[in-house]
Protein backbone atom coordinates (compact mmCIF):
# COMPACT_ATOMS: atom_id res chain seq x y z
CA UNK A 1 0.00 0.00 0.00
CA UNK A 2 0.86 3.79 -1.26
CA UNK A 3 1.79 5.86 1.41
CA UNK A 4 -1.11 8.68 2.25
CA UNK A 5 -1.04 12.20 0.49
CA UNK A 6 -2.79 13.31 3.60
CA UNK A 7 -2.74 11.71 6.94
CA UNK A 8 -3.65 13.32 10.28
CA UNK A 9 -3.27 11.19 13.48
CA UNK A 10 -5.03 12.13 16.43
CA UNK A 11 -5.47 15.73 15.25
CA UNK A 12 -6.50 18.53 18.00
CA UNK A 13 -7.22 22.14 17.49
CA UNK A 14 -8.45 23.91 20.16
CA UNK A 15 -9.24 27.64 19.35
CA UNK A 16 -8.84 29.80 22.92
CA UNK A 17 -11.66 32.25 22.78
CA UNK A 18 -12.99 35.23 25.06
CA UNK A 19 -15.38 32.47 26.03
CA UNK A 20 -13.14 29.77 26.84
CA UNK A 21 -11.74 27.23 24.30
CA UNK A 22 -12.97 26.01 21.68
CA UNK A 23 -12.29 22.50 20.49
CA UNK A 24 -12.43 22.32 16.97
CA UNK A 25 -10.90 19.47 16.07
CA UNK A 26 -10.19 16.36 18.50
CA UNK A 27 -8.75 12.98 17.82
CA UNK A 28 -9.20 13.28 13.88
CA UNK A 29 -7.58 10.31 11.93
CA UNK A 30 -7.65 10.22 8.74
CA UNK A 31 -6.06 8.76 5.50
CA UNK A 32 -6.52 10.12 1.89
CA UNK A 33 -4.31 8.49 -0.65
CA UNK A 34 -3.30 9.79 -4.29
CA UNK A 35 -6.13 10.35 -6.72
CA UNK A 36 -8.98 10.33 -3.81
CA UNK A 37 -12.06 12.71 -3.89
CA UNK A 38 -12.99 13.28 0.23
CA UNK A 39 -15.62 14.72 0.85
CA UNK A 40 -16.27 16.25 4.36
CA UNK A 41 -19.92 16.64 5.50
CA UNK A 42 -21.53 17.49 8.46
CA UNK A 43 -23.11 20.36 10.24
CA UNK A 44 -22.26 23.97 10.77
CA UNK A 45 -18.97 24.48 13.28
CA UNK A 46 -18.14 20.69 13.26
CA UNK A 47 -14.06 22.07 12.09
CA UNK A 48 -14.58 20.94 8.14
CA UNK A 49 -12.99 24.52 7.20
CA UNK A 50 -10.63 24.35 10.46
CA UNK A 51 -9.47 20.72 9.26
CA UNK A 52 -8.47 21.93 5.73
CA UNK A 53 -7.20 24.85 6.87
CA UNK A 54 -4.78 22.72 8.90
CA UNK A 55 -4.00 20.74 5.90
CA UNK A 56 -3.85 23.74 3.98
CA UNK A 57 -0.97 25.27 6.96
CA UNK A 58 -3.27 28.20 7.82
CA UNK A 59 -4.64 26.32 11.26
CA UNK A 60 -1.58 24.96 13.48
CA UNK A 61 -2.76 22.42 15.35
CA UNK A 62 -2.58 22.29 18.94
CA UNK A 63 -1.67 18.21 18.90
CA UNK A 64 -1.68 15.28 17.20
CA UNK A 65 0.50 15.51 13.53
CA UNK A 66 -0.48 15.47 10.07
CA UNK A 67 1.27 15.36 6.91
CA UNK A 68 0.64 16.68 3.49
CA UNK A 69 2.92 14.28 0.59
CA UNK A 70 5.30 13.39 3.78
CA UNK A 71 5.50 16.88 4.81
CA UNK A 72 4.61 19.52 7.30
CA UNK A 73 1.38 21.01 5.96
CA UNK A 74 3.75 24.24 6.59
CA UNK A 75 6.41 23.12 4.13
CA UNK A 76 3.97 21.51 1.83
CA UNK A 77 2.45 25.05 1.69
CA UNK A 78 5.72 26.30 0.67
CA UNK A 79 6.52 23.91 -1.59
CA UNK A 80 3.09 24.71 -3.34
CA UNK A 81 1.69 21.56 -2.60
CA UNK A 82 -2.31 22.38 -3.20
CA UNK A 83 -4.73 24.54 -4.92
CA UNK A 84 -7.08 26.28 -2.70
CA UNK A 85 -10.49 27.49 -3.57
CA UNK A 86 -12.33 29.36 -1.02
CA UNK A 87 -16.24 29.97 -0.56
CA UNK A 88 -16.54 33.14 -2.54
CA UNK A 89 -14.26 33.51 -5.52
CA UNK A 90 -12.82 36.28 -4.49
CA UNK A 91 -11.41 37.02 -7.97
CA UNK A 92 -9.79 40.46 -7.72
CA UNK A 93 -11.94 42.92 -9.72
CA UNK A 94 -9.01 45.07 -11.57
CA UNK A 95 -7.75 42.06 -13.03
CA UNK A 96 -9.20 40.03 -16.22
CA UNK A 97 -10.56 36.34 -15.98
CA UNK A 98 -7.04 35.44 -17.74
CA UNK A 99 -5.51 37.72 -15.15
CA UNK A 100 -6.88 36.34 -12.14
CA UNK A 101 -5.62 32.89 -13.10
CA UNK A 102 -2.24 34.28 -13.78
CA UNK A 103 -1.96 35.95 -10.00
CA UNK A 104 -0.42 32.49 -8.68
CA UNK A 105 1.86 31.86 -11.83
CA UNK A 106 3.00 35.83 -11.44
CA UNK A 107 3.79 35.01 -7.72
CA UNK A 108 5.60 31.72 -8.29
CA UNK A 109 7.78 33.31 -11.14
CA UNK A 110 6.70 31.06 -14.24
CA UNK A 111 8.01 32.33 -17.22
CA UNK A 112 5.36 34.97 -19.50
CA UNK A 113 5.08 31.97 -22.20
CA UNK A 114 4.90 29.59 -19.62
CA UNK A 115 1.87 31.74 -17.71
CA UNK A 116 0.06 32.16 -21.29
CA UNK A 117 0.19 28.67 -21.70
CA UNK A 118 -1.13 27.48 -18.03
CA UNK A 119 -4.02 30.35 -18.46
CA UNK A 120 -5.35 28.60 -21.83
CA UNK A 121 -4.93 25.28 -20.47
CA UNK A 122 -6.47 25.73 -17.48
CA UNK A 123 -9.02 28.18 -18.79
CA UNK A 124 -9.86 25.10 -20.84
CA UNK A 125 -10.21 22.64 -18.26
CA UNK A 126 -12.89 24.76 -16.63
CA UNK A 127 -15.12 25.47 -19.79
CA UNK A 128 -14.31 29.02 -20.19
CA UNK A 129 -12.09 29.65 -22.97
CA UNK A 130 -12.92 32.88 -24.94
CA UNK A 131 -13.18 34.81 -21.58
CA UNK A 132 -10.05 35.48 -20.88
CA UNK A 133 -9.94 39.49 -21.43
CA UNK A 134 -13.27 39.98 -19.46
CA UNK A 135 -13.30 41.35 -15.90
CA UNK A 136 -15.30 39.82 -13.76
CA UNK A 137 -18.45 41.65 -12.97
CA UNK A 138 -19.38 41.27 -16.77
CA UNK A 139 -19.06 36.73 -15.73
CA UNK A 140 -22.18 35.19 -13.69
CA UNK A 141 -21.44 33.78 -10.50
CA UNK A 142 -21.29 30.47 -11.37
CA UNK A 143 -18.49 31.50 -13.77
CA UNK A 144 -16.75 33.52 -11.28
CA UNK A 145 -16.54 30.44 -9.34
CA UNK A 146 -15.02 28.33 -12.15
CA UNK A 147 -12.35 30.82 -12.64
CA UNK A 148 -11.48 30.64 -9.00
CA UNK A 149 -10.90 26.87 -9.33
CA UNK A 150 -9.10 27.63 -12.55
CA UNK A 151 -6.85 29.74 -10.75
CA UNK A 152 -6.02 27.08 -7.88
CA UNK A 153 -5.28 24.42 -10.87
CA UNK A 154 -2.90 26.77 -13.04
CA UNK A 155 0.50 26.13 -10.97
CA UNK A 156 -0.52 22.42 -11.39
CA UNK A 157 -0.65 21.40 -7.89
CA UNK A 158 -1.49 17.43 -7.34
CA UNK A 159 -4.14 18.64 -4.58
CA UNK A 160 -7.14 20.64 -4.91
CA UNK A 161 -8.21 21.67 -1.85
CA UNK A 162 -11.69 23.13 -1.70
CA UNK A 163 -14.04 24.95 1.04
CA UNK A 164 -17.85 24.81 0.07
CA UNK A 165 -17.02 26.05 -3.29
CA UNK A 166 -20.49 25.89 -5.01
CA UNK A 167 -22.24 27.06 -1.37
CA UNK A 168 -23.72 29.80 -2.81
CA UNK A 169 -24.94 28.71 -6.07
CA UNK A 170 -28.37 27.83 -7.21
CA UNK A 171 -29.23 24.26 -7.45
CA UNK A 172 -28.78 24.26 -11.27
CA UNK A 173 -25.75 25.47 -12.02
CA UNK A 174 -24.45 23.49 -8.78
CA UNK A 175 -25.48 20.24 -10.53
CA UNK A 176 -23.81 22.08 -13.75
CA UNK A 177 -20.43 22.45 -11.86
CA UNK A 178 -20.39 19.06 -9.55
CA UNK A 179 -20.77 17.04 -13.36
CA UNK A 180 -17.77 19.12 -14.77
CA UNK A 181 -15.75 19.01 -11.49
CA UNK A 182 -15.90 15.44 -11.78
CA UNK A 183 -15.06 15.31 -14.98
CA UNK A 184 -11.88 17.72 -14.17
CA UNK A 185 -10.76 15.69 -10.96
CA UNK A 186 -10.96 11.98 -14.12
CA UNK A 187 -8.84 13.88 -16.71
CA UNK A 188 -6.40 15.57 -13.82
CA UNK A 189 -6.02 12.30 -11.59
CA UNK A 190 -5.82 15.15 -8.40
CA UNK A 191 -6.10 14.24 -5.18
CA UNK A 192 -9.41 16.34 -4.08
CA UNK A 193 -10.63 17.65 -0.30
CA UNK A 194 -13.85 19.26 -0.71
CA UNK A 195 -16.09 20.71 2.02
CA UNK A 196 -19.96 20.30 1.63
CA UNK A 197 -23.26 20.28 4.07
CA UNK A 198 -24.78 18.79 0.65
CA UNK A 199 -25.67 14.79 0.80
CA UNK A 200 -26.96 14.13 -2.54
CA UNK A 201 -23.28 16.51 -3.64
CA UNK A 202 -20.79 14.73 -1.53
CA UNK A 203 -22.09 11.40 -2.33
CA UNK A 204 -22.43 12.26 -6.11
CA UNK A 205 -18.88 13.21 -6.26
CA UNK A 206 -16.31 11.59 -3.76
CA UNK A 207 -14.75 8.13 -3.31
CA UNK A 208 -14.54 8.58 0.46
CA UNK A 209 -17.00 10.54 2.25
CA UNK A 210 -15.77 11.60 5.76
CA UNK A 211 -18.71 12.32 8.00
CA UNK A 212 -18.16 15.25 10.70
CA UNK A 213 -20.08 16.25 13.96
CA UNK A 214 -19.49 18.92 16.28
CA UNK A 215 -18.74 19.91 19.98
CA UNK A 216 -15.94 18.82 19.90
CA UNK A 217 -15.60 18.53 15.81
CA UNK A 218 -14.40 14.87 15.01
CA UNK A 219 -14.84 12.24 12.44
CA UNK A 220 -17.85 9.86 13.13
CA UNK A 221 -18.12 8.12 9.80
CA UNK A 222 -15.76 7.49 7.11
CA UNK A 223 -17.88 5.76 4.08
CA UNK A 224 -15.81 4.69 1.09
CA UNK A 225 -18.30 4.94 -2.12
CA UNK A 226 -19.30 2.03 -4.44
CA UNK A 227 -19.76 4.16 -6.89
CA UNK A 228 -17.80 3.97 -10.55
CA UNK A 229 -15.45 6.37 -11.29
CA UNK A 230 -17.67 7.63 -14.38
CA UNK A 231 -20.68 9.24 -13.09
CA UNK A 232 -23.70 10.62 -15.35
CA UNK A 233 -26.00 13.12 -13.15
CA UNK A 234 -28.72 10.11 -13.51
CA UNK A 235 -26.69 8.25 -11.23
CA UNK A 236 -28.10 10.19 -8.30
CA UNK A 237 -31.43 8.01 -8.89
CA UNK A 238 -29.49 4.31 -8.46
CA UNK A 239 -30.25 2.63 -5.37
CA UNK A 240 -26.41 2.64 -4.57
CA UNK A 241 -25.98 6.10 -4.60
CA UNK A 242 -29.50 5.92 -2.41
CA UNK A 243 -27.82 3.96 0.15
CA UNK A 244 -24.66 5.08 0.34
CA UNK A 245 -26.82 8.85 1.17
CA UNK A 246 -28.75 6.72 3.52
CA UNK A 247 -25.48 5.62 5.44
CA UNK A 248 -24.56 9.54 5.36
CA UNK A 249 -27.85 10.37 6.82
CA UNK A 250 -27.69 8.02 9.46
CA UNK A 251 -23.80 9.36 10.53
CA UNK A 252 -24.91 13.05 10.24
CA UNK A 253 -28.11 11.78 12.33
CA UNK A 254 -25.80 9.70 14.42
CA UNK A 255 -23.40 12.69 15.29
CA UNK A 256 -26.02 14.87 16.54
CA UNK A 257 -27.78 12.72 18.89
CA UNK A 258 -24.60 12.41 20.93
CA UNK B 1 -27.14 67.68 -18.12
CA UNK B 2 -29.90 66.30 -15.64
CA UNK B 3 -28.15 68.35 -13.28
CA UNK B 4 -28.47 71.58 -14.72
CA UNK B 5 -31.93 73.07 -13.18
CA UNK B 6 -31.37 71.88 -10.20
CA UNK B 7 -27.93 73.48 -9.90
CA UNK B 8 -29.23 76.46 -11.77
CA UNK B 9 -32.51 76.67 -9.43
CA UNK B 10 -30.09 77.04 -6.56
CA UNK B 11 -27.56 79.63 -8.09
CA UNK B 12 -30.56 82.10 -8.61
CA UNK B 13 -32.04 81.56 -5.49
CA UNK B 14 -28.21 82.55 -4.06
CA UNK B 15 -27.88 85.01 -5.77
CA UNK B 16 -31.14 86.04 -5.09
CA UNK B 17 -30.76 85.97 -1.27
CA UNK B 18 -27.59 88.02 -2.06
CA UNK B 19 -29.26 90.78 -3.76
CA UNK B 20 -31.61 91.08 -1.83
CA UNK B 21 -29.32 91.07 1.48
CA UNK B 22 -27.21 93.86 -0.08
CA UNK B 23 -29.67 96.29 1.01
CA UNK B 24 -29.33 95.82 5.01
CA UNK B 25 -25.68 95.33 4.96
CA UNK B 26 -25.18 98.94 3.14
CA UNK B 27 -27.82 101.07 3.94
CA UNK B 28 -25.68 102.91 5.61
CA UNK B 29 -22.74 103.98 3.44
CA UNK B 30 -25.96 104.26 0.89
CA UNK B 31 -27.69 106.48 2.99
CA UNK B 32 -24.60 108.90 3.22
CA UNK B 33 -23.82 109.08 -0.56
CA UNK B 34 -27.93 109.75 -1.14
CA UNK B 35 -27.31 112.15 1.64
CA UNK B 36 -24.41 113.95 0.20
CA UNK B 37 -26.13 113.74 -3.09
CA UNK B 38 -29.24 116.27 -1.65
CA UNK B 39 -31.61 113.28 -0.85
CA UNK B 40 -33.58 113.93 2.50
CA UNK B 41 -33.16 111.41 4.82
CA UNK B 42 -34.78 110.22 7.92
CA UNK B 43 -33.71 110.48 10.50
CA UNK B 44 -31.65 113.71 8.83
CA UNK B 45 -28.89 113.57 11.27
CA UNK B 46 -25.49 110.74 10.92
CA UNK B 47 -25.22 110.27 14.80
CA UNK B 48 -28.98 109.71 15.16
CA UNK B 49 -28.05 106.73 12.19
CA UNK B 50 -25.58 105.22 13.66
CA UNK B 51 -27.39 103.91 16.85
CA UNK B 52 -30.42 102.80 14.74
CA UNK B 53 -30.72 99.30 12.73
CA UNK B 54 -29.93 98.67 9.82
CA UNK B 55 -33.62 96.87 8.99
CA UNK B 56 -35.26 100.06 10.56
CA UNK B 57 -32.95 102.50 8.31
CA UNK B 58 -34.30 100.36 5.55
CA UNK B 59 -37.92 100.80 6.27
CA UNK B 60 -37.58 104.66 6.62
CA UNK B 61 -36.38 105.19 3.60
CA UNK B 62 -37.39 103.03 0.95
CA UNK B 63 -36.92 105.46 -1.75
CA UNK B 64 -33.38 106.06 -1.20
CA UNK B 65 -31.64 102.53 -1.27
CA UNK B 66 -31.23 103.00 -5.28
CA UNK B 67 -27.01 102.82 -4.86
CA UNK B 68 -27.44 99.59 -2.29
CA UNK B 69 -25.72 97.77 -5.60
CA UNK B 70 -23.36 99.71 -6.71
CA UNK B 71 -21.87 101.51 -3.58
CA UNK B 72 -18.17 101.90 -3.87
CA UNK B 73 -16.18 99.75 -0.80
CA UNK B 74 -19.61 98.20 0.32
CA UNK B 75 -19.83 96.14 2.86
CA UNK B 76 -21.33 93.39 0.72
CA UNK B 77 -20.67 94.29 -3.11
CA UNK B 78 -23.18 92.99 -4.94
CA UNK B 79 -22.55 90.56 -7.24
CA UNK B 80 -22.46 91.96 -10.45
CA UNK B 81 -19.90 94.44 -8.87
CA UNK B 82 -17.58 91.78 -7.89
CA UNK B 83 -17.87 90.03 -11.37
CA UNK B 84 -17.05 93.77 -13.32
CA UNK B 85 -13.75 93.50 -10.14
CA UNK B 86 -13.30 89.76 -11.50
CA UNK B 87 -12.94 90.78 -15.23
CA UNK B 88 -11.00 94.05 -14.45
CA UNK B 89 -8.55 92.20 -12.52
CA UNK B 90 -8.18 89.37 -15.47
CA UNK B 91 -8.86 90.45 -18.94
CA UNK B 92 -8.75 94.02 -18.61
CA UNK B 93 -5.46 94.01 -16.53
CA UNK B 94 -3.66 91.56 -18.59
CA UNK B 95 -5.11 92.32 -22.13
CA UNK B 96 -5.41 96.08 -22.10
CA UNK B 97 -3.31 97.19 -18.69
CA UNK B 98 -0.10 98.83 -18.74
CA UNK B 99 1.67 96.15 -16.93
CA UNK B 100 -0.56 93.50 -18.63
CA UNK B 101 1.20 90.42 -20.29
CA UNK B 102 0.11 91.82 -23.47
CA UNK B 103 2.55 95.05 -23.00
CA UNK B 104 4.70 94.01 -20.85
CA UNK B 105 5.37 90.34 -21.83
CA UNK B 106 4.57 89.26 -18.12
CA UNK B 107 1.72 88.77 -15.90
CA UNK B 108 0.59 92.05 -13.85
CA UNK B 109 1.20 92.15 -10.31
CA UNK B 110 -2.48 93.40 -9.83
CA UNK B 111 -4.20 90.59 -11.38
CA UNK B 112 -5.70 87.49 -10.60
CA UNK B 113 -4.17 85.60 -13.21
CA UNK B 114 -1.03 86.37 -11.54
CA UNK B 115 -2.01 86.07 -7.95
CA UNK B 116 -3.63 82.95 -8.35
CA UNK B 117 -0.64 81.29 -10.34
CA UNK B 118 1.19 81.95 -7.56
CA UNK B 119 -1.25 80.27 -5.03
CA UNK B 120 -1.49 77.71 -7.61
CA UNK B 121 2.11 76.81 -7.92
CA UNK B 122 2.74 76.39 -4.18
CA UNK B 123 -0.80 74.12 -4.23
CA UNK B 124 0.51 71.75 -6.97
CA UNK B 125 4.29 71.64 -5.15
CA UNK B 126 2.64 71.33 -1.53
CA UNK B 127 0.26 68.43 -2.92
CA UNK B 128 2.76 66.51 -3.90
CA UNK B 129 4.66 66.62 -0.88
CA UNK B 130 2.00 66.23 1.11
CA UNK B 131 0.47 63.51 -0.73
CA UNK B 132 3.64 61.22 -1.22
CA UNK B 133 4.37 61.70 2.57
CA UNK B 134 0.83 60.85 2.98
CA UNK B 135 1.28 57.45 0.76
CA UNK B 136 4.80 56.47 2.27
CA UNK B 137 3.49 57.18 6.04
CA UNK B 138 0.60 54.91 4.93
CA UNK B 139 2.81 51.94 3.88
CA UNK B 140 5.04 52.22 6.58
CA UNK B 141 2.19 51.75 9.01
CA UNK B 142 0.92 49.34 7.47
CA UNK B 143 3.78 47.08 7.36
CA UNK B 144 5.29 48.01 10.87
CA UNK B 145 3.64 47.47 14.05
CA UNK B 146 6.03 49.85 15.91
CA UNK B 147 4.92 52.62 13.26
CA UNK B 148 1.42 52.40 13.23
CA UNK B 149 1.71 52.69 17.28
CA UNK B 150 4.50 56.25 16.55
CA UNK B 151 3.30 57.46 13.61
CA UNK B 152 -0.30 57.80 14.14
CA UNK B 153 -0.91 59.78 16.87
CA UNK B 154 1.41 62.30 16.07
CA UNK B 155 -0.23 62.45 13.00
CA UNK B 156 -3.64 63.31 14.58
CA UNK B 157 -2.22 65.61 17.32
CA UNK B 158 -0.48 67.21 14.10
CA UNK B 159 -3.80 68.11 12.67
CA UNK B 160 -5.60 69.81 16.04
CA UNK B 161 -3.09 72.66 16.05
CA UNK B 162 -4.43 75.48 14.15
CA UNK B 163 -3.16 75.59 11.15
CA UNK B 164 -3.34 79.53 11.38
CA UNK B 165 -1.37 80.16 14.84
CA UNK B 166 1.40 77.47 12.80
CA UNK B 167 1.89 79.47 9.46
CA UNK B 168 3.52 82.26 10.68
CA UNK B 169 5.91 79.72 12.92
CA UNK B 170 6.79 77.98 10.34
CA UNK B 171 7.25 81.04 7.48
CA UNK B 172 9.52 83.33 10.40
CA UNK B 173 11.79 79.63 11.37
CA UNK B 174 12.05 78.70 7.81
CA UNK B 175 12.60 82.29 7.15
CA UNK B 176 15.55 82.45 9.51
CA UNK B 177 17.18 79.57 7.94
CA UNK B 178 17.12 81.37 4.36
CA UNK B 179 14.53 79.79 3.28
CA UNK B 180 11.56 81.86 1.99
CA UNK B 181 9.23 81.91 -1.12
CA UNK B 182 7.29 78.92 -2.30
CA UNK B 183 8.59 76.24 -0.27
CA UNK B 184 7.78 77.55 3.12
CA UNK B 185 3.99 78.16 1.53
CA UNK B 186 4.29 74.43 -0.20
CA UNK B 187 5.43 72.86 3.59
CA UNK B 188 2.10 74.36 4.90
CA UNK B 189 0.37 73.48 2.23
CA UNK B 190 1.64 69.75 2.66
CA UNK B 191 1.04 70.00 6.39
CA UNK B 192 -2.74 69.99 5.30
CA UNK B 193 -2.72 68.14 2.74
CA UNK B 194 -0.78 64.65 4.19
CA UNK B 195 -3.39 64.11 6.64
CA UNK B 196 -6.78 63.32 4.91
CA UNK B 197 -4.02 61.00 2.40
CA UNK B 198 -2.08 58.78 5.69
CA UNK B 199 -5.83 57.91 6.59
CA UNK B 200 -7.71 57.30 3.44
CA UNK B 201 -4.30 54.84 2.34
CA UNK B 202 -4.07 53.04 5.26
CA UNK B 203 -8.04 52.26 5.13
CA UNK B 204 -7.24 51.52 2.01
CA UNK B 205 -4.13 48.90 2.19
CA UNK B 206 -5.60 47.46 4.83
CA UNK B 207 -8.84 47.02 3.08
CA UNK B 208 -8.10 43.07 1.55
CA UNK B 209 -10.11 41.27 3.51
CA UNK B 210 -8.41 37.88 5.42
CA UNK B 211 -9.73 35.62 2.84
CA UNK B 212 -7.66 37.63 0.07
CA UNK B 213 -4.87 37.48 2.14
CA UNK B 214 -4.89 34.04 3.13
CA UNK B 215 -5.08 32.98 -0.67
CA UNK B 216 -1.88 34.70 -1.45
CA UNK B 217 -0.76 32.65 1.80
CA UNK B 218 -1.23 29.63 -0.11
CA UNK B 219 1.30 30.80 -2.77
CA UNK B 220 3.57 31.49 -0.24
CA UNK B 221 3.63 34.95 -1.44
CA UNK B 222 6.16 37.04 0.10
CA UNK B 223 5.61 40.89 1.81
CA UNK B 224 6.28 42.48 -0.97
CA UNK B 225 4.30 40.73 -3.85
CA UNK B 226 1.23 40.54 -1.46
CA UNK B 227 1.61 45.28 -1.55
CA UNK B 228 1.92 45.35 -5.13
CA UNK B 229 -0.36 42.30 -5.95
CA UNK B 230 -3.08 43.15 -3.35
CA UNK B 231 -3.02 45.90 -1.11
CA UNK B 232 -1.58 48.66 -3.62
CA UNK B 233 -4.34 48.02 -6.06
CA UNK B 234 -7.09 47.51 -3.34
CA UNK B 235 -5.95 51.12 -2.17
CA UNK B 236 -6.48 52.82 -5.35
CA UNK B 237 -10.34 53.61 -4.55
CA UNK B 238 -9.32 55.46 -0.82
CA UNK B 239 -6.35 56.94 -2.61
CA UNK B 240 -8.37 58.98 -5.27
CA UNK B 241 -11.12 59.75 -2.44
CA UNK B 242 -8.77 61.41 -0.09
CA UNK B 243 -6.73 62.95 -2.91
CA UNK B 244 -9.68 64.97 -3.34
CA UNK B 245 -10.02 66.19 0.33
CA UNK B 246 -5.92 66.49 0.20
CA UNK B 247 -5.58 68.95 -2.92
CA UNK B 248 -8.51 70.85 -1.55
CA UNK B 249 -6.39 71.08 1.70
CA UNK B 250 -3.64 72.08 0.10
CA UNK B 251 -5.19 75.20 -1.44
CA UNK B 252 -6.10 76.19 1.93
CA UNK B 253 -2.57 75.43 3.03
CA UNK B 254 -0.84 77.82 0.52
CA UNK B 255 -3.53 80.52 1.07
CA UNK B 256 -2.92 80.38 4.75
CA UNK B 257 0.38 80.39 3.99
CA UNK B 258 0.46 83.78 1.90
CA UNK B 259 -1.30 85.48 4.38
CA UNK B 260 1.95 86.66 6.74
CA UNK B 261 3.88 87.79 4.17
CA UNK B 262 2.39 90.16 1.54
CA UNK B 263 4.59 88.51 -1.06
CA UNK B 264 1.74 88.07 -3.93
CA UNK B 265 -0.77 85.38 -4.08
CA UNK B 266 -4.50 85.22 -3.30
CA UNK B 267 -3.83 85.07 0.26
CA UNK B 268 -2.48 88.12 -0.05
CA UNK B 269 -4.76 89.89 -2.22
CA UNK B 270 -7.74 89.02 0.53
CA UNK B 271 -5.28 90.21 3.26
CA UNK B 272 -4.56 92.98 1.48
CA UNK B 273 -8.82 93.83 0.29
CA UNK B 274 -9.84 93.72 3.54
CA UNK B 275 -6.99 96.64 5.18
CA UNK B 276 -8.20 98.51 2.47
CA UNK B 277 -11.72 97.90 2.78
CA UNK B 278 -11.23 96.53 -1.11
CA UNK B 279 -14.08 94.47 -0.35
CA UNK B 280 -14.56 93.74 -3.89
CA UNK B 281 -10.90 92.57 -3.95
CA UNK B 282 -11.88 90.34 -1.56
CA UNK B 283 -14.66 88.28 -2.84
CA UNK B 284 -13.12 88.25 -6.47
CA UNK B 285 -10.07 86.37 -4.77
CA UNK B 286 -12.05 84.24 -2.78
CA UNK B 287 -14.13 83.40 -6.05
CA UNK B 288 -10.81 82.91 -8.03
CA UNK B 289 -9.82 80.32 -4.93
CA UNK B 290 -13.32 78.79 -4.99
CA UNK B 291 -12.62 78.40 -8.26
CA UNK B 292 -9.14 76.91 -8.69
CA UNK B 293 -10.33 74.22 -5.31
CA UNK B 294 -13.86 73.33 -7.60
CA UNK B 295 -10.62 72.87 -10.37
CA UNK B 296 -8.59 70.99 -8.53
CA UNK B 297 -11.16 68.40 -7.23
CA UNK B 298 -12.76 67.62 -10.66
CA UNK B 299 -9.28 67.06 -12.35
CA UNK B 300 -8.71 64.29 -9.36
CA UNK B 301 -12.17 62.97 -9.90
CA UNK B 302 -11.14 62.86 -13.62
CA UNK B 303 -8.41 61.26 -13.18
CA UNK B 304 -9.74 59.00 -10.70
CA UNK B 305 -12.37 57.78 -13.18
CA UNK B 306 -10.09 57.43 -16.11
CA UNK B 307 -7.77 55.21 -13.92
CA UNK B 308 -10.47 53.04 -12.35
CA UNK B 309 -11.85 52.43 -15.78
CA UNK B 310 -8.28 51.32 -17.34
CA UNK B 311 -8.35 48.83 -13.92
CA UNK B 312 -11.89 47.48 -14.69
CA UNK B 313 -12.97 48.60 -11.73
CA UNK B 314 -15.68 51.14 -12.52
CA UNK B 315 -18.66 49.17 -14.67
N1 LIG C 1 -10.16 31.56 14.24
C1 LIG C 1 -11.04 31.02 15.11
N2 LIG C 1 -11.04 31.42 16.39
C2 LIG C 1 -11.91 30.88 17.28
N3 LIG C 1 -12.80 29.92 16.98
C3 LIG C 1 -12.85 29.48 15.71
C4 LIG C 1 -11.97 30.02 14.71
N4 LIG C 1 -12.24 29.39 13.54
C5 LIG C 1 -13.24 28.52 13.79
N5 LIG C 1 -13.60 28.56 15.10
C6 LIG C 1 -14.61 27.73 15.74
O1 LIG C 1 -14.29 26.39 15.49
C7 LIG C 1 -15.44 25.62 15.22
C8 LIG C 1 -15.34 24.96 13.87
O2 LIG C 1 -15.42 25.96 12.86
P1 LIG C 1 -15.37 25.63 11.31
O3 LIG C 1 -14.19 24.79 11.03
O4 LIG C 1 -15.44 26.92 10.58
O5 LIG C 1 -16.70 24.80 11.08
P2 LIG C 1 -17.43 24.40 9.72
O6 LIG C 1 -16.56 24.82 8.59
O7 LIG C 1 -17.61 22.93 9.82
O8 LIG C 1 -18.74 25.10 9.72
C9 LIG C 1 -16.62 26.57 15.34
O9 LIG C 1 -17.18 26.43 16.63
C10 LIG C 1 -16.00 27.91 15.18
O10 LIG C 1 -16.72 28.87 15.89
MG1 LIG D 1 -16.94 26.22 6.98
Amino acid sequence: MKTPVIQAKDLNLTFETNDGPVHALKGVNLDIQQGDFVSFIGPSGCGKTTFLRCIAGLETPTGGSLTVNGMSPDDARKARAYGYVFQAAGLYPWRTIGGNIRLPLEIMGYSKQKQAEQVQRTLELVDLAGFEKKFPWQLSGGMQQRASIARALAFDADILLMDEPFGALDEIVRDHLNAELLKLWDRTGKTVGFVTHSIPEAVFLSTKIVVMSPRPGRITDVIESTLPRERPLEIRDSKEFIEIAHRVREGLKAGSEV
Amino acid sequence: MKHLLPVLTVVIALLAVWYIACIPMNVKEVLTTAERAGVPIDPPSAAERRDMGHLALVLRNTDALGGSWSQDRARLPSPHQITAELWKSTWEEEVNGRRGIVRSGSLSNRSLIYHGWITLSATFVGFLIGAGLGVLLAVGIVHSRVMDMSVMPWAIISQTIPIVALAPMIIVVLYSVGINGLIPKAIISAYLSFFPVVVGMVKGLRAPDHMQLDLLKTYNATKSQTFWKLRLPSSVPYLFTSLKIGIAASLVGAIVGELPVQRGGLGARMLGGSYYGQTEQIWAALFVAAGMAALLVWLIGWLEKRTLTRMGMLT
